[in-house]
């Protein structure tokens, strides 16, 4: 009996802290199933020649230590060559589509604080492109896009006189970034301003009213109380939306199939196709792991000039 | 806590399991099929017909009446062609596929090369009546040369041209281009007034392989050699991309707007009568989906070089297409499967399918019903059996559609807008197409 007695005594102690620790477990075993589970065999395959001999049982491939990097990384080459391409063009884009969604999701914040007649309804009808389906919205700017029959044409050239009588192609060569950055950003915009609109309404109104007497315009309001207030949200939101426009498969994927045009070959995208077109999945795997080494290069660097600003900030 | 303590551990327990379970879905499929479920089959049908309703409404009733003989449900999954390829891959690569599947004949070998697919030896031919039922062009299409191959035939097609009678009445043109240079000069009557002669898809990739293939091979070209390598950039093959791609940049009978088509959207324009030819594959229920008439149309062989006459080598005039049925090995139904498949490439299956879907039957015996002697069907079965090639049994074959259907898209978009088309940019693209092969 004094044996349970003993027992009694120091099990709530060892349950309390294994309690924390238990309730993690399932989280933890559901991130290691599903995120680094795929992600090792990912850096293993990237190892490995996997092509379609190989893939029913991909650990019977053979390794061929560094040889998928050299490849890829090659410049000279075709595959080097055009994964550099793709890479650029995903800088360029990821800048210019975060930025635009950025500014057009505060200005429309900022807009959309003061009351209005309508404003409810206008705030609902802003939110539309993040609650459709991206693949019925994609396609349907698709059918926008297209040449002969599409509504951007059809206005653009047909009613608006623009750019002469002969239709331009969307879909097609170097005018296919524009239309993908015009998806990008219709798409990703409502989200920044949903996260600025409720960032914006945590800033007290006694701020602006106070900065008001003392006689501050509406510039200086917005450049001293607003974007201060806001910007730890932003910076988790420019965060994410980088993260999501630089990996966005979906949109080109739907817009232009499994081959894009060169000019829109976003990186997502092109190893997949770089993958499939030629059934190399160990040389895919490698650029997948690149990419992987860019991103949290990116991502850490980001967040250590962030908050070391903001510790600056509260000192 | 007691209660707690037993909830955790069960997650823990069944996400063990479940992590276990998937690591080991890669050697789960390594075995033989089993007959572990043998009242139930999936089957992962290829889009044929108008849309996937269509084929559904097709195919239903045929289910329906094996599941009556045989009492083994099948669970029916129509996938259109732009995934087809790549779910069956996925389905390959994690062993959890359908039981029983279309794929497009030209990927035979390539499928084969994974191991994932039944090979069809003497044994599990004889289950479904034997080899020698089929037609022999049809089975040199299920599989490299000197294996077992890796499917059956179940629909044939061959390459035609489809034209349009009252626009050819209308520009006064009395029959329809035998060679290519009838074609570019017939063309150039049709194409006026906002209408063109001739559609093609210039954004579908498996159409564009197609086309050049033909004209690779009526300029004495391959696109692989004899050992099996790559030669995407000799001359002849050079000369083919290049010839396809003047209809539209230098001859002018193909609308610019074709380069971005990729959805049958030529077929469309065909039956709206804003193209008067088409190059396509047993099209004719298409163009009835869309409203056109039996006899609005007429069908003639794909033209040849001047001087010529369909035939083999340079008379080649379509690619030997298709839709075989294939068994995947690790299926839990193999006596069931091997039941499916005997019954639609039963004679009466045959017969029923081909005629719905307007192509031509594999199978020898089916193919003496009146239904198979229409002028479309005629021109097709003639076509199958006298002047079409096999697109290269290689292993990469599924890769080379990808690389030189994409190379053959760009120059096409290159094209139309209005950027010269050359010899010199044609290899360049074919030249960097076969780089990416050989990577």
């Amino acid at each position: 009996m004094s044996t349970g007695s003993r027992v009694s005594t120091t099990s709530p102690r060892l349950r309390r802290s294994a309690l924390p620790y238990l309730l993690l477990l399932p989280a933890l075993l559901l991130e290691l199933l599903i995120h680094l589970l795929p992600m090792v065999m990912g850096i293993l395959m990237s190892f490995r020649r996997l092509t379609q001999f190989f893939i029913r049982d991909w650990s019977r491939a053979p390794w061929t230590g560094w040889a998928n990097y050299e490849l890829v990384l090659d410049v000279d080459r075709p595959v080097g060559e055009a994964l550099l391409r793709s890479f650029l063009t995903t800088c360029l884009f990821t800048l210019l589509s975060v930025g635009l969604c950025w500014l057009l999701g505060t200005a429309a914040a900022v807009f959309m604080q003061e009351s209005f007649r309508g404003r409810g309804l206008l705030r609902a009808l802003f939110l539309v492109p993040y609650a459709l389906p991206v693949y019925a919205a994609v396609i349907t700017w698709a059918f926008m896009f297209q040449r002969d029959n599409g509504l951007v044409n059809h206005v653009l050239h047909d009613q608006l006189g623009l750019g002469g009588p002969e239709h331009t192609f969307w879909l097609l060569g170097d005018n296919s970034f524009w239309a993908l950055l015009t998806v990008s950003v219709w798409k990703g915009w409502p989200f920044a301003f949903l996260i600025v609109t409720a960032a914006l309404q945590n800033i007290p109104g006694e701020l602006y009213e106070a900065a008001a007497l003392d006689g501050a315009g509406i510039w200086q309001q917005i450049r001293r109380i607003t974007l201060p207030s806001v910007g730890a949200v932003n910076q988790v939101l420019v965060l994410v939306l980088f993260l999501w426009t630089f990996n966005d498969f979906n949109t080109p994927f739907v817009l232009f199939g499994k081959s894009a045009p060169a000019a829109a070959d976003l990186i997502s995208l092109h190893i997949y196709q770089s993958s499939f077109v030629t059934w190399n999945f160990g040389a895919g795997s490698a650029m997948s792991v690149l990419l992987l080494l860019f991103l949290l290069l990116v991502t850490a660097g980001y967040l250590l000039v962030t908050s070391r600003g903001r510790r600056s900030r509260h000192v | 806590m007691r209660r707690t303590r037993a909830a955790a551990a069960a997650v823990t327990a069944s996400l063990l399991a479940a992590a276990v379970t998937a690591c080991g879905g890669g050697t789960a499929d390594s075995g033989a099929g089993s007959n572990a479920a043998p009242k139930e089959l999936t089957y992962w049908a290829s889009n044929q017909g108008p849309d996937l309703a269509a084929d559904q409404a097709v195919l239903g009733p045929e289910l329906k009446k094996f599941e009556e003989r045989t009492g083994i449900k099948v669970k029916l999954e129509v996938v259109p062609w732009s995934d087809l390829l790549n779910r069956i891959l996925a389905a390959t690569a994690s062993g959890q596929g359908p039981d029983v599947l279309n794929i497009g004949n030209t990927w035979s070998s390539s499928l084969q090369a994974t191991g994932a697919l039944l090979p069809w030896n003497a044994e599990n031919f004889a289950a479904i009546g034997g080899k020698d039922r089929f037609v022999e062009s049809a089975i040199g299409s299920a599989g490299a040369a000197g294996q077992d191959p890796a499917a059956v035939p179940l629909y044939s097609m061959a390459y035609a041209l489809y034209y349009n009678k009252k626009m050819f009445q209308e520009a006064g043109v009395a029959k329809p281009p035998a060679t290519w240079d009838e074609m570019v000069t017939t063309g150039r009557l049709l194409s006026k007034d906002g209408k063109w002669a001739l559609g093609a898809e210039g954004g579908n990739l498996s159409n564009n392989i197609h086309q050049v293939f033909v004209l690779a091979k009526q300029h004495g070209a391959d696109f692989f050699d004899a050992a099996g390598r790559p030669t995407f950039d000799s001359p002849g093959a050079v000369d083919a991309v290049k010839q396809y791609v003047d209809l539209m940049a230098k001859d002018e009978i193909i609308a610019p707007g074709n380069a971005e088509y990729a959805q049958n959207q030529s077929l469309q324009d065909f039956a709206n009568g804003k193209t008067a030819m088409v190059l396509w594959q047993s099209a004719a229920s298409t163009f009835k989906s869309h409203g056109m008439k039996e006899g609005d149309w007429g069908v003639a062989p794909v033209p040849v070089p001047a001087g010529g006459a369909p035939g083999a080598g340079r008379g080649t005039n379509s690619m030997v297409a298709g839709i075989n049925l294939a068994v995947f090995k690790n299926t839990d139904n193999i006596a069931g499967s091997l039941k499916f498949v005997q019954f639609m490439t039963s004679d009466e299956e045959q017969r029923i399918l081909n005629k719905t879907y307007g192509s031509v039957p594999p199978v020898k015996a089916a193919q003496s019903d009146a239904a198979f002697a229409t002028e479309d069907l005629t021109v097709l079965r003639t076509t199958l059996g006298t002047s079409a090639a096999p697109l290269p049994q290689v292993p990469q074959e599924s890769q080379f559609e990808t690389a030189v259907g994409t190379a053959v898209k760009e120059l096409f978009a290159d094209a139309a807008a209005g950027r010269p088309v050359t010899t010199e940019s044609v290899k360049a693209k074919l030249g960097k197409a076969q780089q990416q092969m050989a990577s």
